[in-house]
């Protein structure tokens, strides 16, 4: 919200994914500014997660084109999507399980030495100062992931992110696999992140973890985009009434949402 | 394999996790520990029951160059299997290249092409055509891999039976015999061995490579301010390795040319005969087989192509999601395994100075039995080189052993499926203790 006068960070205009002959998103569009959180929010299957992949390279756009900081950017895989400083952090936690945090946190990615081979201890160290920042009680840096705790992991995995100097960042459910005091970690790291002027894409769920932590909230419906509003704006149950009627803000009254909640 | 000390998870008091306690202080992979034990209670039992013949220097050299093909076969296995596949045509892939190379350095070079035998460069020809065709092969069937989708089990089992059949097509079944002169050294025997003063040379490099190896690792975490391990502790790791090499190589030192060929060899160099005695030293293939090793293990862990395998064993969504290009990978591991079978093929073919149709039928059992051993979990992502070759040593000590003491092919072949699945379930049962 802080700086809607500049120009957008990511412009996505017109997205058309379709999975044989569905449409799983349907001309969207939507863009992010730096320093603000857009909620991605909608049910199962509404194509919030599809959509956020065509921007992650994880799944390229069929049709429609993105802008990143006022230019046309081509996104083809998740390596073109890297070198615009979009990073995402997934709903999976897309991590290999069995190498240690470095490993992880440098892979496809990995600083080599003059030789051309593995620099593991540089790469450690950069992971400790990352960590650092993120969870200062992280100690495991030579076990496994896989012996890690989920929000070990999750740091691990916005580590990651965070490392590379991301200008964008997706996350899509980063709390789901997380307990109480871990989502609030995350959720404080999300406002210092925000801080430092990165946009970030929020995929949730949670209406909570909506509202607290967004600037404005794009709902989706059925591949379709049904509005994006100013958080300041806009109540919980109109949010609810966009999310599952696909009416906007006050065109739908508290019976047929009472009605479509039951 | 046997106790492993490492996965107790008794109270703090007592033998097991203090041993445990220590073992994870000096950072010593637990698994090659336990590897290293259950090796040397085989080796003295077998020693014990064949009256002191196990560990004579004879049976020791024949046991390092019986293991050579399959730990260098076994070495590749480790990477495919760690990436969630599996390569069972690995035996017909040497035969094939055996044959071929046999018929190129036998037949084409010195007749259809009129260079005549013993070319000093006829070997050096017929390696290289065998490693190409290697890569070819192997590159082949992971690109139906990794670019078709087919699942690796088929493409290699399509692998195994077609393999084998251009193997007896070239050849019309007949067997190739005998090799090129230079050729054959490379498959061991007394003239294919590198002699005393050579094995003592490269014995003294290997030891100061373990002691640079372990001084450059401690300055690489000083530099970083990370904890290194006490002084003293990584100077008794140096010492005991160079310990093991130094044995080894006097070992091998030991066993004595046969008494016709020294005799020849005095005669033929002017040394007076009477009395005259040759150490053997290292054989070539086991020289090839380490060096294949200290390569795959650098391969494995220090370059990004085995982060990447290693990756992709672990979480291959997550792999992809990287950035990693995961179907080049998955190709390249089954290329370098196409070599690796070459490289076996070179040595089983001298070895045997010999290309048969038979040449490595059943190889792919004894390949996957020796990483699986060697702790290369099927369910992806873990495996270490170092452990599939211990693995191959631990397969042929038993054979060779069982051998010595008079058991013949029936009761090796239950032993060493015994103890493959004894492996794995005693494996699965201390990992899962260990949480």
């Amino acid at each position: 919200m802080s700086s809607q006068t500049s120009a957008p960070l990511v412009e996505m205009r017109d997205i058309r994914v379709s999975f044989g002959g569905v449409h799983a998103v349907d001309g969207v569009s939507l863009n992010l500014f730096p320093g603000e959180v857009v909620a991605l929010v909608g049910g199962n299957g509404a194509g919030k997660s599809t959509l956020i992949r065509t921007l992650s390279g994880a799944h390229p756009a069929d049709a429609g084109e993105i802008l990143i900081n006022g230019q046309r950017a081509h996104i083809g895989n998740p390596r073109d999507a890297k070198t615009y400083g979009i990073e995402t952090i997934y709903q999976t936690l897309a991590l290999a399980d069995n190498v240690d945090a470095a490993a992880n946190v440098f892979l496809g990615r990995e600083l080599l030495t003059r030789f051309g081979s593995l620099n593991d201890a540089a790469m450690e160290s950069a992971t400790r100062k990352v960590m650092g920042r993120l969870n200062p009680r992280f100690r495991n840096f030579k076990a496994p992931v896989k012996s890690l705790s989920g929000g070990q992991r999750q740091s691990v995995a916005i580590a990651r992110a965070v490392h590379f100097n991301a200008k964008i960042l997706i996350m899509d459910e980063p709390t789901a696999a997380l307990g109480p005091a871990e989502t609030a970690q995350v959720r404080d790291l999300i406002v210092q992140l925000k801080a430092e002027g990165l946009g970030i894409f929020l995929i949730s769920h949670d209406i909570h973890d909506v509202f607290d932590l967004a600037d404005r909230i794009s709902v989706m419906l059925q591949g379709r985009l049904v509005g994006t509003v100013q958080k300041a704006d806009v109540t919980k149950d109109e949010v609810l009434g966009m999310i599952i009627l696909g009416k906007q803000p006050g065109e739908a009254d508290a019976g047929s949402l009472a009605q479509a909640l039951h | 394999m046997t106790q492993a000390p490492s996965a107790q998870s008794a109270p703090p008091s007592g033998l097991l996790p203090r041993v445990k306690a220590a073992v994870s202080a000096i950072e010593v992979d637990s698994r090659l520990l336990s590897m290293i034990v259950a090796l040397i209670v085989i080796w003295v039992g077998f020693n014990i029951v064949s009256g002191g013949k196990f560990l004579e220097p004879r049976n020791m050299w024949n046991l390092s160059v019986q293991t050579a093909s399959v730990a260098v076969m076994a070495t590749g296995m480790v990477l495919i299997i760690v990436a969630r596949h599996i390569d069972l045509s690995v035996g017909s892939v040497l035969g094939l290249v055996g044959m071929v190379m046999a018929l190129l350095s036998v037949e084409i070079i010195p007749k259809a092409l009129g260079f005549g035998v013993n070319q000093p460069w006829t070997w050096i020809v017929t390696v290289l055509v065998g490693l190409v065709l290697g890569a070819l092969i192997g590159g082949f069937q992971g690109g139906l891999v990794a670019y078709v989708g087919i699942p690796s089990f088929v493409v290699t089992l399509g692998g195994l039976l077609v393999w084998r059949a251009v193997t007896f097509t070239l050849a019309s079944g007949r067997t190739i015999a005998p090799m090129d002169s230079t050729f054959q050294l490379l498959g061991g025997g007394p003239k294919g061995s590198v002699g005393e003063t050579v094995s003592w040379i490269l014995g003294i490099l290997a030891c100061l490579g373990i002691v640079y190896g372990i001084y450059a690792a401690r300055r690489r975490r000083q530099r970083y301010d990370f904890p290194v391990r006490p002084l003293p502790l990584d100077i008794g790791i140096a010492v005991v390795g160079c310990a093991v090499i130094l044995l080894a190589v006097n070992h091998a030192n030991s066993y004595p040319w046969p008494a016709k060929l020294a005799e020849q060899y005095a005669i033929a160099n002017g040394i007076d005969p009477v009395g005259f005695t040759l150490g053997t030293g290292i054989a070539n293939p086991v020289l090839i087989a380490i060096g294949v090793a200290i390569v795959m293990t650098f391969f494995a862990t220090r370059r990004r192509f085995g982060r990447y395998v290693y990756a992709i064993g672990g979480n291959p969504d997550a792999a992809e999601l990287s950035g990693i290009n995961t179907r080049r990978t998955i190709m390249l591991t089954f290329a370098l395994m196409g070599v690796l079978a070459a490289v076996s093929a070179v040595i089983s073919t001298a070895r045997l100075n010999a290309a048969t149709n038979q040449a490595g039928t059943g190889d792919e059992l004894d390949v996957i039995a020796a990483a699986v051993i060697g702790g290369t979990s099927f369910a992806g992502g873990i495996g270490t080189i170092p452990g599939a070759v211990l693995g191959a040593l631990m397969i042929q000590s038993i054979r060779s052993g069982m051998q010595l003491i008079g058991l013949d092919n029936a009761p090796q072949m239950i032993a060493v499926g015994a103890i493959l699945v004894a492996a794995v379930g005693i494996d699965q049962v201390l990992r899962r203790r260990a949480g």
